[in-house]
């Protein structure tokens, strides 16, 4: 079970990102979790939208470099140490974690992150084996 | 007193010059169609025969050379003597698929250390000179010409080759240089580093002969106030011979082409129509007395002007002003020779697209190269690493294309600049030909 993320290439430099944030916004969707990765000069702003594709197309039309990616929706065990949990399964498997980022949007008493791994399958097996809940792209368009 | 390497040679009267050119234009020409297949067909396709050209009035008939000939008839086709005759090769750095290899024989190795040691006289060297040679050793000709010409002037010669500056500041110091040859841009940093070090006591300059890249008079001015010299310019390109061709006296006021061994004409580029004295146009240059690699009517590309007013110092060679710009979009960067096409073919080779801009500025005297290019949805991933992963691939593939390090940045599209839907290709922000 996977969401999709948008995953946008974005120049290292002042009001960047809240340009495209307010495209988005102008085009009637929200923005449910955002992670903005930089180097000195580039940048790659992702994010978790209500509305994928209608975002992916105002992005294009503004000329953005803008891909789909698919990544997983966990949510975090409300225990202390649950978001530990989750890595500690990941690596024990053998899944490496490209990176990861929080949601803005909280529901009820739920954290949830986005993981970005190779191998969905397997880290959604792992996962739900543990008894861990996972977001599906129903659940992001429902918030 | 103005000094000379080979006075009557350098003060010939005009009527001398032309009559010793002419000479040697018929005897250049007879020996290139003789022993040269690839200008003998150029001479054929134009219906001349060496028997056309009597004097230097002659000249326009013959056909033009160019950079385009010289890939084409890399490495041996240009040649005149058989490879046995040749003692040495020099070649134009770095720039693979653009790059000319010229060949010589020990009389051309000469001549050449000859014109060399006329521009290290004329900057007022002698015998007791200690003169510093900072320009690249090797394939690059700066090194080897004013090392050679060093000699023919009996100045103690100090190899020191490019680069490694504390080094060549302990030598300096050390062995009390007075005169050093390099790239303008090398002596303006050379220059900060003694003032910053608190060496500009310590130090014997008193000349320098700077080259291989354009400078300003403001250059010049920076350099002679900051290490107490006279900053002389000098010309040259491998495929004509090298750092020598012409050279400044102690007017400072244009180079004089050493016309014993060079013929100098102002072209029209777009017509190849010979321009008169005082035009400005594109420099073509002919060998006259090289034996193994003698370039004919050889366009330059450097749109530059030519004077023969007297000058000051006696010499009567005529004298070409600082080059003004060029007819092709050559660049020259760090003094390598970089074209816009060469980057544009490894861009296109790593996927990106021909949506390119390059930036070359100048940052504490040494020259800079970026090269922006515009991100493309086949090149984007959503990892950092993949992305900086290829933007290594990039440098290191221009790197070995260019023979120097340009960085390169990837934009966003549609972020360059456009000027009637053309990305604009080239901003140099040096401001050379000022
Ligand atoms: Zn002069």
């Amino acid at each position: 079970m996977t969401i999709k993320q948008l995953s946008i290439f974005v120049e290292n430099k002042a009001g960047t990102v809240s340009s495209i944030a307010k495209s988005i916004a102008d085009a009637g969707v929200s923005i449910r979790a955002l992670s903005v990765a930089d180097t000195q000069e580039f940048g790659i702003l992702r994010l978790i939208v209500s509305d994928v594709d209608k975002a992916k197309d105002v992005l294009s039309e503004n000329d953005c470099v803008v891909s789909v990616t698919k990544v997983i929706g966990v949510q975090i065990p409300d225990v202390p140490g649950g978001l530990s949990e989750v890595l500690a399964l990941m690596s024990e498997n053998g899944i490496n974690i490209e990176y990861l980022y929080a949601f803005i949007t909280i529901s009820g008493q739920h954290a949830y992150v986005v993981l970005r791994v190779e191998d969905n399958e397997k880290a959604a097996e792992v996962l739900s084996k543990a008894g861990i809940k996972l977001v599906s792209q129903e659940d992001i368009d429902a918030l | 007193m103005e000094n000379y390497y080979q006075k009557e040679i350098e003060t010939a009267s005009y009527e001398q010059i032309r009559q010793m050119q002419s000479e040697r234009l018929v005897k250049t020409v007879n020996h290139v169609y003789e022993n040269n297949e690839y200008y003998r067909n150029l001479m054929k396709k134009k219906g001349v025969t060496p028997d056309d050209i009597k004097s230097v009035d002659d000249l326009h008939k013959l056909p033009f050379l160019t950079k385009d000939d010289l890939r084409e008839a890399y490495p041996y086709g240009l040649m005149s003597k058989p490879l046995s005759e040749c003692v040495r090769i020099q070649s134009t750095s770095g720039t693979t698929g653009k790059r000319v290899v010229a060949f010589y024989t020990q009389h051309d190795i000469d001549l050449w250390e000859d014109c060399c040691a006329r521009a290290i006289v004329a900057a007022g060297g002698t015998k007791e000179d200690v003169c510093q040679v900072c320009y690249g050793y090797g394939l690059f000709t700066g090194g080897p010409g004013l090392n050679g010409g060093s000699h023919k002037v009996g100045c103690l010669t100090l190899p020191m080759s490019s680069g490694n500056t504390d080094r060549q500041l302990q030598f300096m110091t050390d062995l009390e240089a007075t005169i050093i040859c390099c790239t303008p841009s090398y002596a303006a940093y050379l220059a900060e580093s003694i003032y910053e070090q608190g060496l500009r006591d310590k130090i014997k300059l008193k000349a320098g002969i700077f080259g291989a890249e354009a400078w300003t008079e403001q250059m010049r001015k920076d350099i002679e106030a900051k290490l107490g010299i006279k900053a002389y310019d000098i010309y040259g390109l491998t495929e004509i011979c090298g750092p020598g061709v012409a050279f400044e006296c102690s007017a400072q006021s244009g180079m004089h082409v050493n016309e014993d061994h060079f013929i100098a004409e102002i072209i029209n580029p777009e017509t190849g129509e010979v321009l008169p004295e005082g035009e400005k146009g594109e420099l073509v240059f002919t060998c006259i007395t090289k034996e193994a690699f003698p370039v004919i009517r050889y366009r330059t590309k450097d749109i530059c002007v030519l004077s023969r007013e007297k000058c000051s110092c006696g010499r009567t060679h005529v004298k070409m002003a600082k080059p003004m710009g060029r007819s092709d979009d050559m660049l020259i960067v760090k003094g390598v020779n970089v074209f816009p096409s060469q980057i544009e073919e490894v861009l296109l080779k790593q996927g990106l697209t021909s949506n390119y801009q390059i930036i070359v500025d100048r940052e504490n005297h040494s020259d800079t190269i970026e090269v922006r290019v515009e991100m493309t949805p086949e090149l984007f991933s959503d990892k950092v690493n993949d992305l900086s992963k290829k933007e290594k691939e990039i440098n290191a593939a221009l790197k070995s294309m260019l023979g120097i390090y340009a960085n390169v940045r990837i934009v966003e599209p549609k972020s360059i600049v456009r000027s009637e839907g053309k990305a604009v290709r080239v901003i140099d922000k040096r401001n050379l030909y000022n």
